[in-house]
This record gives structure tokens, sequence and C-alpha cells, in this order.
């Protein structure tokens, strides 16, 4: 079942821009250039790109904030701005750069105002608070008030805030920024397990790759407003060529080298001792090659490095400067 | 929203949210017990200023434009009762362009209340209902004091014109915030049309110049705040020429303000446009 339906969306945003002493000049920018997306319930999405991509425009205009210039956008079959109410009490949000609980009060004061606010029944927000209780541990500092918060406990409170209502999609605006290494692994096991439940659908824009390999099964890549790749991360390291690497260490540097289809030596290192393979395309598997190395040479040590999502995502970034100049 | 516009449709959802929501205000509010206490006391001094003013006033001249002290009190008395509901309902509005500057409007699009409601809510201040207690004092020492000889539809008026004129104020109010959706440095423009609508509606119509008069007494509905009201409650004809019973209209006009506002109140809410980070 469709979720997230948006077709040749776009936001355009009108900045001035200085061009004399008090001359200042119009411009026009899409932030959002004609996106289509569609996601079905219980995806996860991880959606990334570099700063100013025209991730959080997106975000908002699926949260009902932003109106659209053009395109078409339904959100669990409502068109976000108009029926703004009524999608809001089928998603949550979690902007991660802005609160939005009660700066004054105790988050258990702003739980229960959002009992109110989304009428809830009883029963279900007890079970759904204490769930979140147990899992983020907000215990501790339930009764401090919001302004008095670190930003992880803060966090913390502000995915229980986006729950409490049993939203059927979640939308998470760098959730994680700015939180420390344990806060971060909190947060992400977290929404593993409200992924793993399984009908909720999630959305997760994130500069932090680890959140990315974590969470997601699908990753939209976009850039200058435009989505560049839509699927699964193996997918995107076959596209862009990340390669898995074999780094064998011997007890003596090999006589003639060996040479295989689909297989490149990185690097040798330890006077020909360490060297490094790299696998690419198919036709050469990582046993295959250890195999065959092993009629050669005595090994002494294996191991193999999966592609890091950072080097194929700054490869593609790195892409989009040799050839976005004139774009 | 979709039916709402700015006066939010009132469905049980609203009122169960809006209790709490006020209470959670209010508790906010007393941790800064100090600042509460001299905003209480402040805003009753403000309240019984106004009446000062036309006080001062008469002992200047016995009559302002043919009406008598006892007139004049009364219009006064009606515009502040009518701006102290206002302000005490939406007068937080003024406070939109902070939100839309800063983006914290963004936190308020994903909830499940109206704009204007959550905004109204989200800075309640108790000093404002100070005011109201005030100014609905000060109005009935007002009728008392000019005599009114009080028919049964007169009685309805005297109640009924402050909240038209409420209405027509909220509507000003509304109206003047939302061209911060527009224009963020608004400043403190809407400020002027508000606290300067509440003076001009205070004082006798004739007193002003023509096209002053005409922009604001018959272009925004001030008129019918106080003024037409009270000719109608003290059975005075119009000096202007105005029909005698013009002030029993003032829920007519204060209705077109208010939908007026409220086009512009959605139209903005479209035209926000967040911030960038
Ligand atoms: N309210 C706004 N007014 C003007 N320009 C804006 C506004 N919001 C965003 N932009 C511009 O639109 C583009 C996309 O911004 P957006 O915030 O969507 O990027 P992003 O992908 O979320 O970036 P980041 O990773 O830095 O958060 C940027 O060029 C930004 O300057
Ligand atoms: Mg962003």
């Amino acid at each position: 079942m469709t979720v997230i339906e948006a077709r040749a969306l776009r936001k355009e945003f009108v900045v001035r821009v200085k061009a004399g002493v008090l001359r200042r000049e119009s411009r026009v920018i899409a932030a959002v250039d004609g996106i289509d997306l569609t996601v079905s319930r219980g995806d996860m999405l991880g959606y990334i790109g570099p700063n100013g991509a025209g991730k959080s425009t997106t975000l908002k205009m699926l949260t009902g904030v932003l109106y659209p210039s053009s395109g078409v956008v339904r959100v669990c079959g409502f068109e976000p701005v108009p029926q703004r109410q009524a999608l809001a009490r089928r998603i949550g949000v979690v902007f991660g750069h802005r609160s939005q609980l009660w700066w004054d009060l105790p988050l258990r004061d702003s739980f229960a105002l959002l009992r109110h606010i989304y009428a809830v029944p009883a029963a279900d927000h007890a079970a759904r608070l204490s769930r979140c209780r147990k899992l983020l541990d907000l215990d501790p500092f339930l009764d401090t008030p919001v302004r008095q918060l670190s930003l992880g406990q803060r966090m913390r409170g502000e995915l229980t805030a986006a729950l409490l209502h049993g939203p059927e999609v979640l939308f998470l605006d760098e959730p994680t920024i700015g939180l420390d290494l344990v806060s971060k692994q909190a947060v992400r096991s977290f929404l593993a397990g409200i992924g793993d439940a399984g009908d909720t659908t999630l959305v997760l824009t994130t500069h932090d790759l680890a959140d990315i390999e974590r969470l997601c099964r699908r990753l939209v890549v976009i850039d200058r407003g435009r989505i560049v790749h839509d699927g699964s991360l193996d997918e995107l390291h076959a596209r862009y060529g990340s390669r898995r690497r074999v780094v064998v260490d011997l007890d003596a540097p090999l006589v003639t080298p060996l040479a295989l289809p689909d297989v490149s030596v990185e690097s040798i290192e330890a006077d020909g001792r360490r060297i490094t393979y790299a696998l690419e395309g198919g036709r050469t598997t990582a046993g295959e090659l250890v195999r065959r190395l092993a009629e050669l040479a005595s090994i002494r040590d294996i191991s193999v490095l999966e592609p890091a999502i950072e080097d194929v995502v700054a490869r593609l970034y790195a892409d989009r400067d040799r050839h976005g100049a004139g774009a | 929203m979709a039916s709402g516009g700015w006066c939010s449709r009132v469905d049980s959802r609203w009122l169960t949210a809006y209790g709490p929501l006020v209470r959670a205000q209010v508790r906010s509010q007393a941790q800064y017990r100090a600042s509460f206490v001299i905003d209480v006391a402040g805003s009753v001094l403000f309240g019984v200023l106004d009446v000062v003013a036309v006080f001062v006033l008469f002992r200047v001249s016995k009559t302002l434009a043919g009406f008598t002290f006892a007139d004049v009190f009364l219009m006064t008395a009606l515009a502040n009762c009518a701006f102290a509901i206002a302000d005490l309902l939406v007068g937080n509005v003024e406070r939109l362009r902070v939100y839309v500057r800063s983006g914290l409007l963004d936190a308020v699009l994903v909830r499940p209340l109206g704009v204007l409601t959550q905004l109204a809510v989200m800075d309640v201040a108790a000093r404002r209902v100070g005011r109201v207690v005030v100014a609905v004092g000060v109005l009935i020492v007002a009728a008392v004091n000019a005599g009114l000889a009080l028919t049964a539809a007169r009685l309805v008026l005297l109640v009924v014109a402050p909240a038209a004129g409420a209405v027509i104020f909220s509507a000003v109010f509304v109206g003047t915030a939302s061209v911060a959706f527009w224009w963020i440095e608004s400043g403190e423009l809407g400020n002027a049309l508000t606290y300067g609508g509440h003076d001009f509606t205070a004082y006798p119509m004739p007193i002003y110049g023509t096209v002053f008069r005409r922009l604001l007494a018959y272009g925004l509905g001030f008129a019918f705040v106080a003024y037409y009201p009270a000719l109608a409650l003290l059975d005075r004809r119009d000096p202007l020429g105005a029909p005698a019973g013009l002030g029993y209209a003032s829920p007519l006009v204060a209705a077109l303000v208010a939908a007026a506002a409220g086009l512009c109140w959605r139209r903005g809410v479209r035209h926000y446009r967040s911030t960038g980070s």
C-alpha cells in the first residue's frame, strides 16, 4: 500500500541578493526541482544528499509545512497543506534542529498535553509512553523542564512525543544530529525496533551514514533538488562501483603477480607481504581469489573489507562537482 | 483547517485540547512569578488609564462634537471591552512574525490543531484576563452612568456590541499579523492598527477628518465597535446622518471583516516559507 506519493514535486524560493549598495535583485532558486517518489507502508527510507540538496524542503512539503510550488503530493491519502490537520494525526515529525516540546514544561506534562491534542485514548497513550520510557530510558529526566535537558535527552523526548499518537509515517529530519555515540546508538536501535515491527513507515534524513546502514533498506539520494539515486544500498554500491577489498598477509612476497578478471591490486605494503586486492564486478569471488592465491604463496591472514557507504557517497558528491558546474 | 479559516472549527477535540493547553501555559508562566504579577498589575492599570483619559478630556471641554461626558464614556467603555476580549483571545497572533522569522511555525504546523488556536494559546497571558474583568466592570459603570433607557433590544445590544467589537478587533489582529507571512520585517505596523484602532474607536467619529474616518471607520468597520452601538443604546441620531438603528448591524459588519481576515490568514499560511535550517 502506498503511503507517500509525489509527482513532479517542486518548491521554489525567491531570494533577494544584494546587487549594489541599495539595489536588491530577486532570484528564484528551485530547492526541490521535480521529485517523483513512491513510498509503501513499512518502508524505511533514507533520504540523503549534500547540504542544501533539498532534503528538509521535501520533508516540509510532505508534512504540510510548506505548500509546493507545483506538482502533486499525497501522504496517507491526504493533500498535506489543505488537509494539514487530518494528516497531522496520522504522521509523526521530528526536526532534529528544532524542538517541538514545551520549553518550560517537564517532559511528563508535554506528553500529557499531546494526549489531549491528538485525542489519544488514555490506555493507548499509557502503553506507548511506558514502552518509550523503557526503551529510551526517559525516567531520570521525565520531570525536568525541557529547557534544562541535554540535547540527547531532549531528542529522546522528541521521539517519544512524535510517537505517542501512533503515527503511520514517521518523518525524521536529522534525528541524530549533535548526539554522542551512546545516544546515537540508543536512537538508532529504538528506530530499528519501530521499523522491524513493520507497520510504521520511516523517512529519515541524515548526514551520518551509519544511521542509513543500520536503519534503511531503501536509499534515495537527492542533489540540487533532483533524485540521483533510488534503490537499495547494494544497488548504490553496484552502480557507483564500490569495491569489496580482500587484504592478505603473506609469509613471503609473491613471485608472480596474480591475474584474475575483475580483480585489481589496490596497494602493496610491508615489502610485498601485505597486498590489498579490490573486487569489482562479479567475475571473481573472494573465495576464488583466496584459493588461487593459496596456490602461489602461503597465506598468514585474510580479511575482507565491505565497501564503506562513506566512500560511495563521497564519490557520488564528487561526481556532482565534476559534472554539476554547468548544470 | 480546510473549513475553519481563522475561526477554528469548534469541535469537541478543540475544546478538550484547549483547556489543558491553557492550563499548561499558565503553569509555565507561573514559574516566572515576579513578571507574572507585574503583568497583571500593568494590564489593569492600562485599562483604567483609558477611562482617566476621558475624564481629563472633559475637564477641558463640556462636550465633544456634541457628545457629553456620559456618551463618550460609554463609547470608551465599549471600545475598551471589545479590545480587551480580542486581546485575550488572539492578541498573541502579533507574535506570528517571530514564529515566521525563526521558522518556529514548523512545529505548529505539524500538530492537528488550527494555527491560530495554537498561537493564541501558546502564550495566553493571564494578565489579559484581568483586563477583561476591569473592562466589563467599567462598561457596567458607564451604562449606569449614561442612564440608558433599557429596552430588551438595547439590553441585547449591550451584550452583543462588545462581542461584535471583539470580533472586529480580532479580525484586525489576525489580518495585520498575517502580513508577516509575506513581509517578515513588518515590525510594529500591526500594532499601529490594533492599538491605534483601539484609541480611534473610543471617541465619536465626527471628531475625525474625512479621509481618516472613511478609511478606518467604514473601511475597517471601526465605527461599529463602539460609536454606532453607543448611538443606538443612547437613542441618539448620528450627526453624520447615518440611520438610527445602524448599531444593531455591528454583528454583520463583524462577520464581513472576520471573513476578510480569515481569507488573508489562509493565503498567508500557504505562503509560509519556513527557514533554511
Ligand atoms: N525558507 C527558505 N528561504 C529561502 N531559501 C531556502 C529556504 N529553505 C531552504 N532554502 C534553500 O533551498 C535549498 C535546499 O534547502 P534544504 O534546507 O532543503 O536543504 P537540505 O538538503 O535539508 O540541506 P542540509 O543537509 O544542509 O540540511 C538551499 O539552497 C536553501 O538555501
Ligand atoms: Mg536540512
